[in-house]
Order: C-alpha cells, then sequence, then structure tokens
C-alpha cells in the first residue's frame, strides 16, 4: 500500500512539474511574443543571430543533405526496382526531403548546434548576472536576447531547410542519374509531376514551427538556468533533448492536421 | 530617500529577510554589514527591483518600486546603477564597448560623443588604454573598475554596490573604495554598499546598517557601530569566533 501511494505521489509530482513547466514556458514565449512591436527594434542583433543560428549552420546543412538524398536515393532505387518502377525515383526523394527529412533533419542539427550554443550563451550570462545589468540598466533583456533569436530563427529554418531540399534532391540525382543509371529527364520530370505547391507549403510550415520551437525552448533554459557550471551545462542537455523530442512529436501533429 | 519598510521574501520555504526596515536619505551613502549569504544582495536585489518582495514595501521617493510596471518601472530604474560582485560585464563586448553600451541604447548621443564619454570615465576610474580589451583579459581589479565607469556614465541618483573589493587585494579593494567614495563627492549620488570590508568601510560612509537574522539589527553612523556594546555588534566587527552569531 504504502508503495503505490509512493508511486503515485512520484507520479503527481512529475506531473505538476510538466504542466507548471509548461505554463512558465508558454508564459515566457507570450512575454516575448508581446514585446516585439515595441521600441527599439534591434535589426542588428537579428542579423547577428541569422548568421549565428542560420549561415554558421549552412556546412552542416549542405553535407546531411547531400548525403541524406544520396542515401535516400539508394535505398528507394532498390525498392522500386522490385517493382519496376524506378522512374518513380525523383518525385519519391522530393517528396520526402520536402515533406518530412527536410524539415525535420535540419531542425535536429540546427538544435544540436545553435540551440544548444544559444541555451550555454544565456545561460552564462545569467549565472554571472550580465542578464540583471541589462535590467539595472533600464534594458528589457527580452529586446536584447529572446526576440532576436525568436525571428532570426524563424528566418533561418526555411533558408535552411530550403538549401537542404536542393542539395538533397542533387544528391538522390547523383545516386539515381550517375550511378544506377536513370535518364536525367526521368528523375527531374516525374518531380514536377509529382511536387505540388501544398507539399512545399507543407515543409514550409514545418520549418517555420520548428524555428520558433528551437529558440523558444533553447532560450527558456537559458535563462531560467540553474546555478553554476552544472545548471548551465543542465540546461544545455534539457534545451538539446527537450527541442529534438518536441520536434519530432509536433511533427506529428502538424503533419496530421495538414494532411487532413 | 530609499525607504524599505518590513520586507519580507522566502526562497524554496526559507525565509531569509524576515521585516527588514530601513531608511537611507538623499546623498547618503550607507554601508550594509552582516554574515555571508543572510540576505544582503537579495535586499539589493529587491531595492533595484530585480526580486519581487513576498511581502513589504521599497519606497523610492514614495513611490513603491515592487508595485510599478511598465513605463513607470523604466523610468524609476533610469534613477538607479548597480555595481555587481563580479562586475556582471558583457563578455562579448569590450572594455570601451561596456562603458559605451548603455550611452548607446539609452541616448542620442553621437558615437564622437560617446568616444569621448567613455574616455573620460575610464580616465576617471584609471583604466586609459584598456578600451580594446575584452572582460576576459583584464583582472578582477580592473574589471570592478570598468563596471564602475559603465555605472557612473549614465550619472544615476543611486548606486547600489554588492561587495565591490571582494577578491581584491588589501590594495587594490582600497583604492576602489577611494575612487568610490571620490566620485561620490564629485556626483553626489546616494548609495548602498554591501561589503566586508571592516574597518576600512567606517571612514567610507556616513552610516552603517547590520543585517542579521533577517532584520536590520542595527543602525548608525560609523561611531556609534564601532562603539557599541551590542554582542552580536561587537562579535561581528571583531570578528570573533565567540558569541551569540553561530558560524555554520
Amino acid at each position: 500500500m504504502i508503495q503505490i501511494l509512493t508511486l503515485l505521489r512520484i507520479i503527481g509530482a512529475f506531473v505538476i512539474f510538466v504542466i507548471r513547466e509548461t505554463g512558465r514556458m508558454g508564459i515566457f514565449l507570450a512575454e516575448a511574443i508581446f514585446w516585439i512591436p515595441f521600441p527599439p527594434y534591434l535589426f542588428g542583433r537579428v542579423v547577428r543571430q541569422i548568421n549565428f543560428i542560420g549561415v554558421k549552420t549552412t556546412l552542416v546543412i549542405l553535407l546531411t543533405g547531400t548525403f541524406t538524398g544520396m542515401v535516400l536515393a539508394l535505398q528507394i532505387y532498390f525498392t522500386l526496382s522490385k517493382f519496376g518502377a524506378e522512374s518513380r525515383l525523383g518525385p519519391i526523394v522530393a517528396l520526402s526531403l520536402i515533406k518530412e527529412l527536410g524539415p525535420v533533419i535540419c531542425a535536429l542539427m540546427v538544435t544540436g548546434r545553435a540551440g544548444s550554443a544559444l541555451a550555454a550563451e544565456i545561460g552564462i550570462m545569467r549565472i554571472t548576472e550580465q542578464i540583471d545589468a541589462l535590467d539595472t540598466m533600464a534594458l528589457n533583456p527580452y529586446k536584447y536576447l529572446i526576440i532576436p533569436n525568436l525571428i532570426a530563427g524563424v528566418i533561418s529554418l526555411p533558408l535552411l531547410n530550403f538549401i537542404f531540399v536542393f542539395v538533397g534532391v542533387w544528391g538522390g540525382y547523383s545516386v539515381g542519374v550517375g550511378i544506377m543509371g536513370l535518364s536525367s529527364g526521368t528523375y527531374f520530370g516525374n518531380i514536377r509531376d509529382f511536387v505540388t505547391g501544398a507539399d512545399i507549403l507543407e515543409g514550409l510550415y514545418k520549418s517555420l514551427s520548428f524555428g520558433m520551437l528551437i529558440t523558444w525552448i533553447s532560450c527558456y533554459k537559458g535563462y531560467f538556468t540553474g546555478y553554476g557550471a552544472e545548471g548551465v551545462s543542465k540546461s544545455t542537455t534539457q534545451a538539446v533533448v527537450l527541442s529534438s523530442v518536441t520536434i519530432l512529436i509536433w511533427n506529428y501533429f502538424l503533419t496530421s492536421i495538414l494532411v487532413a | 530617500m530609499i525607504e524599505v519598510i518590513n520586507l519580507r521574501k522566502s526562497f524554496n520555504g526559507q525565509e531569509i529577510l524576515h521585516g527588514v526596515n530601513l531608511k537611507v536619505n538623499d546623498g547618503q551613502s550607507l554601508a550594509l554589514i552582516g554574515g555571508s549569504g543572510r540576505g544582503k544582495s537579495v535586499l539589493l536585489k529587491h531595492i533595484i527591483g530585480l526580486l519581487k518582495p513576498d511581502s513589504g514595501k521599497i519606497l523610492i521617493d514614495n513611490e513603491d518600486i515592487s508595485k510599478l510596471r511598465g513605463r513607470k518601472l523604466k523610468r524609476l530604474k533610469e534613477r538607479f546603477g548597480m555595481v555587481f560582485q563580479g562586475g556582471a560585464l558583457f563578455d562579448s563586448l569590450t572594455v570601451f564597448e561596456n562603458i559605451a553600451f548603455p550611452l548607446r541604447e539609452k541616448t542620442r548621443m553621437r558615437a564622437s560623443q560617446i568616444r569621448k564619454t567613455v574616455s573620460e570615465e575610464l580616465a576617471e576610474v584609471g583604466l586609459s588604454g584598456a578600451e580594446n580589451k575584452y572582460p576576459a583579459e583584464i583582472s578582477g581589479g580592473m574589471k570592478k573598475r570598468v563596471a564602475l565607469a559603465r555605472c557612473l556614465v549614465m550619472s544615476p541618483e543611486i548606486i547600489l554596490f554588492d561587495e565591490p573589493t571582494t577578491g581584491l587585494d588589501p590594495l587594490i579593494g582600497k583604492a576602489i573604495h577611494t575612487m568610490i567614495r571620490s566620485c561620490q563627492k564629485s556626483y553626489k549620488f546616494t548609495s548602498i554598499m554591501v561589503t566586508h570590508e571592516i574597518p576600512d568601510i567606517f571612514s567610507m560612509v556616513d552610516r552603517v546598517a547590520m543585517l542579521y537574522n533577517g532584520v536590520i539589527h542595527a543602525e548608525g553612523t560609523p561611531e556609534e557601530i564601532q562603539t557599541s556594546k551590542d554582542p552580536v555588534i561587537h562579535q561581528f566587527i571583531h570578528g570573533e569566533l565567540e558569541g551569540p552569531i553561530s558560524i555554520n
């Protein structure tokens, strides 16, 4: 009986923790969005953060995009060849990249490279009282630290996604056409026939929302970090894990909504 | 005038401040002394509005800072400056950029004027020539002086110092204290300084308050505190191990 009560207490405490944390995160995001229309408008900081989140992740995206497209083409080609449907290689590679793999892998790459760094940077600013210093200068920390990252994330992710899909399709081309001997016309011609504007919009919606999710979670974890180096280390890990899990869960629900 | 009335604050169920009452008149300098981890910095952060009290009031010229929001709070905070324990310098900015930061963000000064003002402030704190160094490249004493310059550059009416000389050697510590005193004479700001620099601090400030057991145990002029027969004050300022203050 005591063991059951202990288990119930642990489950209850966990549920309360999740609800409280979700509420705090919601208030954090709402407050950041609330301040967006008010001056000062720090365009320079937004550009700097686009450089940090977007431009500096480009090389990783080029590499992962190319090889994702290549391995996708290789796997799909052999599957399709069993049914004599190799000509559908182009659209399947393109649709997989545009609707799913592009937005998701891009988001995971940005989480690993930029999300962790954001959480660590803001966390260190918190424990060294730099955020308090901003506050005591009567400057809004949300305007300087959070909003530029949110905007940069929402702008950068779709652009990175575009690059990922572009190089992924060409990676698929290099395997399908260059190695497997499919004709170039078949590969690209079928892509034109099968990929619609709605597919591209689906990928766009996903990458926009992922951009918001990553920067929101990473900034939140950094902003409310624990004490000392251990606190920052925990926040960084939590930012990466929570962002990655949330991306995959949100991807399912968003797909369900968009497909419906 | 700063007036703290019956301020209470708890963290994780543990009450740190049990009803603090404190008054600092305009232009006055007050040293806040007391044991480590007993809530001195917490009190300072309440006065500048970084923390909200569980109950009680913090009146700045009769306006309760803990009740203010938006523009009113911003306007009140603009009258403050704070020098943090570790300096709290922006580590991605140079010394020059750190001092110029509030001027760039809060005034419409031209770049040339900002350059001139920053140079003057750096000269005031004896750091001419350190403009292009990053906080990681300068010593602890220099960081505190840069933090002081960043604070003074906006000419605040009230400055809060959170242990401005902790971790520094006695000479640098004394130099910073003297610098603060001379700045206070020329800028005429009101100040509250959390410090452990006893007895040096007695020659530096107008009044001394001691925080003990979450309340202001005693307040008076440096002479009154030094000659006090109160066993708590006596034990603390003489650094005696035996007495009513338990060390844990």
